[in-house]
Order: C-alpha cells, then sequence, then structure tokens
C-alpha cells in the first residue's frame, strides 16, 4: 500500500451557470488541476456525480469528459453515492494510485442542475432518500432532514433559532471565497425570520442547488514533490454506509454510517477528534452539521447545536467547519459538493485559504453524506 | 406509467404486510426476507394493526414534481405499534393540532396519481385516531 498525495487543485466557482455544459464544468476544473500539478496528462479519471442523467440527460459522463479534456482512451469510471458521490470518487483514486494500480489520477467531482425547474430538481434529490417507502409517500429529501431536526429539538430541548450559527458561520466565511456562490453575510434577524421549505427547515437552514466541478489530481507521496511544491498527504480514507431510509436506521438521529467511517479514519491515522484543526461538515442541513459532529466525535449527543452557539464552529473556534462557506454559503452542487470539501481542506493545508486561514492548521477532515447518512465518506488530509 | 412497480407493493401500501421474524420475532417493515435485528432468514408475512404514534413530522412547502397539487402537506414518521417506523403522510388533520406521541391509525388513501389522466396510485396515510 502506497502513501498518496494530493499535488493539484482545481474548481470553477459555484452557481448558476447558464452558459457552460455539464461537460464543459467538468473539463474547466480538470484543466485547472492538472495545470496546478504541472501536468500534462492522467492515467485514469473518475467522475463523482448524482444526476446527469436525470437533470441533463447525459450518463455516461466520466468517457465524455475523459474526451472532451484531451484524454481519449484513459481508464474513466463515473462513482455515484448520491450526494456523496464526490468523495466516493476519491476514495476509488485513492485506492487505485495506493494499491499501485495508477501512479497519476485526475478525480473530477460534478454537477449542473440548474438547468432544470425547482420541482424537477427537488424530485431528483429525492432519488438519494428510499424511493419506495419515503418518496413514493411524499417524502422529500428536505422532508426527511425536517423530520430530524424536529425529533432533535424535541429530544435536546431546542428551538430552531438554536440553529442560527451553523448558517451565519457559514455565510461568515464565504465573504472570504471567491468561488462561493453566496458571498454576503446574514444576520440571525434574517435566519429567524427565513420561512419555512419543510418545517423547521427553513431557506436559511438548507443549501442552495447549484452548478459546479472540482478536481484533484493524486499521486504517490514519493513522487508528489515533482508535481507541486505543496502536496498534501492523504491521511485516512473511509467508507460506511447505513440504512438508506432514515426510518430504517436504530436512532434516526445518530448517523451511525459517520461515526463508522470517522472511526475507521481516525484508527487507520492513529488520530482522533482532538487532532483535528478543522472539519468540513456535510451542512446540506444545518442539522446534519450537528449530527455530524456528534457521530465523529466532537460533541456528545445533542452537544452539537452547543458548539455552534458557543462559537466553538467559528475559524478561531475549538472545531472550525465549513470553513470556505461549506454547501450553505459555498453552494451545494451535490455530486461535486465532496470534492469542493476536499480542495478546501487541501488549500487550509497548503496555507492557502486567505482570510479564512486556520492558523496552525495541520490536520483536516471532511465528511461527505449520502442522502440524509446512507452512505458516509471521511477523508483526512495532512499538511506536508 | 409504472404498473408492475406499483403493484409489486400493492400488500405494503393497502394492508401493511410486512414480516416476522422467526428466530428473534422481530416485527420487519417493508418485507426484506433478512431480519435486519438477528440477521436471520425471515419470510413470514405479518400484517401490521396499523395503530402507532407520531415521533416526527413536517409540513412540506416545496413539492417534488407530481406532487405539486398536494402542496402543502404534512408529512411524519410513525412508531408502529408492533416496533418499526414508517414515513406517511398525515391526513385529516389541522396542522396546528400535530404533536410528537400523537396517537394515529392507517387508512388508504390517493398517495400520487400519473399525470392528469392517469393511474391514480393508493397507500397508506396515518390519520388522528378519532377518540
Amino acid at each position: 500500500m502506497r502513501d498518496v498525495s494530493i499535488v493539484g487543485l482545481g474548481q470553477t466557482p459555484v452557481g448558476e451557470h447558464w452558459d457552460t455544459s455539464l461537460r464543459e464544468l467538468g473539463f474547466r476544473a480538470l484543466e485547472a488541476a492538472l495545470k496546478d500539478a504541472r501536468a500534462e496528462r492522467v492515467e485514469a479519471l473518475y467522475v463523482g456525480n448524482m444526476l446527469s442523467g436525470h437533470l441533463t440527460g447525459q450518463e455516461h459522463i466520466a468517457a465524455l469528459i475523459a474526451d472532451f479534456a484531451g484524454l481519449r482512451g484513459i481508464e474513466a469510471i463515473k462513482i455515484e453515492a448520491a450526494c456523496a458521490s464526490g468523495a466516493a470518487a476519491l476514495r476509488v483514486g485513492y485506492a487505485m494510485v495506493a494499491g499501485g494500480l495508477a501512479d497519476i489520477v485526475a478525480v473530477v467531482g460534478v454537477e449542473k442542475m440548474t438547468d432544470q425547474s425547482p420541482e424537477t430538481v427537488t424530485a431528483a434529490l429525492s432519488m438519494g432518500v428510499d424511493a419506495d417507502y419515503e418518496a413514493m409517500q411524499g417524502l422529500t429529501h428536505m422532508g426527511v432532514g425536517a423530520m430530524l431536526m424536529r425529533r432533535y429539538m424535541h429530544e435536546h430541548g431546542f428551538k430552531r433559532e438554536d440553529f442560527a450559527n451553523f448558517a451565519i458561520n457559514a455565510h461568515a466565511n464565504a465573504v472570504g471565497n471567491p468561488n462561493a456562490m453566496y458571498r454576503s453575510p446574514i444576520s440571525v434577524r434574517l435566519f429567524n425570520e427565513a420561512k419555512p421549505i419543510a418545517d423547521p427547515i427553513s431557506m436559511f437552514d438548507s443549501a442552495p442547488a447549484a452548478d459546479g466541478a472540482a478536481c484533484v489530481i493524486l499521486a504517490p507521496t514519493e513522487i508528489a514533490r515533482e508535481f507541486n511544491d505543496k502536496p498534501v498527504r492523504i491521511r485516512a480514507s473511509a467508507v460506511a454506509t447505513d440504512t438508506v431510509a432514515a426510518h430504517d436506521r436504530r436512532d434516526p438521529l445518530y448517523l451511525e454510517a459517520a461515526a463508522i467511517s470517522a472511526q475507521k479514519a481516525f484508527a487507520t491515522a492513529g488520530l482522533g477528534p482532538d487532532d483535528i484543526d478543522l472539519l468540513e461538515t456535510h451542512d446540506a442541513f444545518t442539522i446534519l452539521s450537528a449530527l455530524s459532529l456528534e457521530a465523529c466525535g466532537f460533541a456528545a449527543r445533542g452537544g452539537g447545536v452547543r458548539l455552534a452557539q458557543n462559537g466553538e464552529i467559528g475559524l478561531r473556534g475549538r472545531i472550525p467547519i465549513t470553513t470556505m462557506g461549506g454547501l450553505k454559503a459555498r453552494g451545494n452542487p451535490v455530486g461535486a459538493a465532496g470534492l469542493y470539501q476536499i480542495v478546501e481542506v487541501a488549500q487550509q493545508m497548503r496555507g492557502d485559504a486567505g482570510v479564512n486561514q486556520v492558523v496552525n492548521a495541520r490536520l483536516g477532515m471532511a465528511q461527505n453524506i449520502g442522502g440524509t447518512g446512507g452512505t458516509v465518506v471521511t477523508t483526512i488530509l495532512e499538511r506536508l | 406509467m409504472e404498473v408492475a412497480r406499483y403493484w409489486r407493493t400493492t400488500r405494503q401500501r393497502y394492508q401493511l404486510v410486512g414480516e416476522v421474524c422467526p428466530n428473534c420475532n422481530g416485527k420487519i417493515f417493508p418485507p426484506r426476507d433478512v431480519c435486519p435485528t438477528c440477521e436471520k432468514e425471515a419470510k413470514t408475512p405479518f400484517a401490521f394493526s396499523g395503530v402507532g404514534e407520531v415521533y416526527s413530522y413536517s409540513t412540506v412547502y416545496q413539492a417534488a414534481a407530481g406532487y405539486e397539487k398536494a402542496t402543502p402537506f404534512t408529512v411524519a414518521m410513525i412508531r408502529l405499534a408492533e416496533g418499526p417506523l414508517v414515513s406517511a403522510q398525515l391526513t385529516d388533520i389541522d396542522d396546528k393540532d400535530v404533536s410528537i406521541g400523537m396517537p394515529v391509525e392507517m387508512v388508504t388513501r390517493v398517495l400520487r396519481e400519473d399525470g392528469d389522466r392517469g393511474m391514480l396510485v393508493y397507500g397508506y396515510k396515518f390519520r388522528p385516531v378519532m377518540v
């Protein structure tokens, strides 16, 4: 098993790119990452994406992007794990290099959502929950998240206003991220008065659908400096699954897949929560940030919201989260979100996070969640 | 028009038929032939009573394509008396009166239509128990 590092980063801004197709988004991120890695070619390409078929009428996108990127003929495969597709693709790319099957690999996360109406996008996102026993019943992805939030509030004695700081922190950090979709801060009042989408989830609890692509280039750590002066080591990579339907879980308020994948990642790396300098949570909904912090061991059950209320999640707090805006303010092109998380942690490890730099950041963690917790990919990156 | 797909889950949607595990007596919904608790084979049909209580709920204002006509509507996770949790819409309610712990019972209602002149898909919803 070889040690693997990230030697190139690329991303498009997240937003509504009327003028850019899915294949072009993927190509642009890949092109930027190759340039950053001072590389002309890769041996293999893994593309994380959830909804290309349903929202753009195009499957088979890894072969497509490889061809349009001038890499015709290489190994290229699309990987899907609902909203965890991005990090799932990273997992596969990592395994290829760690296992000695390729020396230089590109992983792209790409999603194009804004060509379609909101109702179509909502139906598409609901393919990440149980089609026959959740979506068929009228539940959307948001509806399930909302019921988890309400139950959490009931069990731990919180009001929806107590979740405000997750959104406020995300927006505050997006101000300093030139690739973020929403770069203006929000106030407590704005959060409290936001209209419900599926109550208690409001517009400001919920990350926006968007277009975007992010890419990393991977190589064995041993030769990483041939490509980039600031390689970032993949210290751990772990995947776990849980039931797709939230109602099938042993405890719907415990993200068991997040706990298992975090534990596996910590175990292989010989690390614990206290060693982590920042965490990119999958804040598709504010409740998921709270549950992730608890599942990973940064807080006890019911303590995730308190971390936010006490400001511990800010850039100078005990466990900074969503340091470049998170899904909420950087935006959520779903299949790409996991790769944006990785690029952002890598920027932090390189010391390139600008005004959002977490001081002395040496170990960064990213957790990408599929559906409402059915698949969770945890990655730990290390400054070399 | 996914006739075969709807037909496959008729007994679940109309009658709340799941399974009981012969090994640990756990009640299973929907049926899956392997007990999620003890992981042994579990193929014995079991019809749930339809009685339960609200575990959580939410009123949905932004629906997915195909459910726009019903919006806004209230969805819930319901703890069935026999143990499993199911997801379903609540019906015959005034939104203000829904609460966690509220007793509910299963009824059969239209879940969705397949287009304006398409087939109606029926299934379980839950209403407050009439006292």
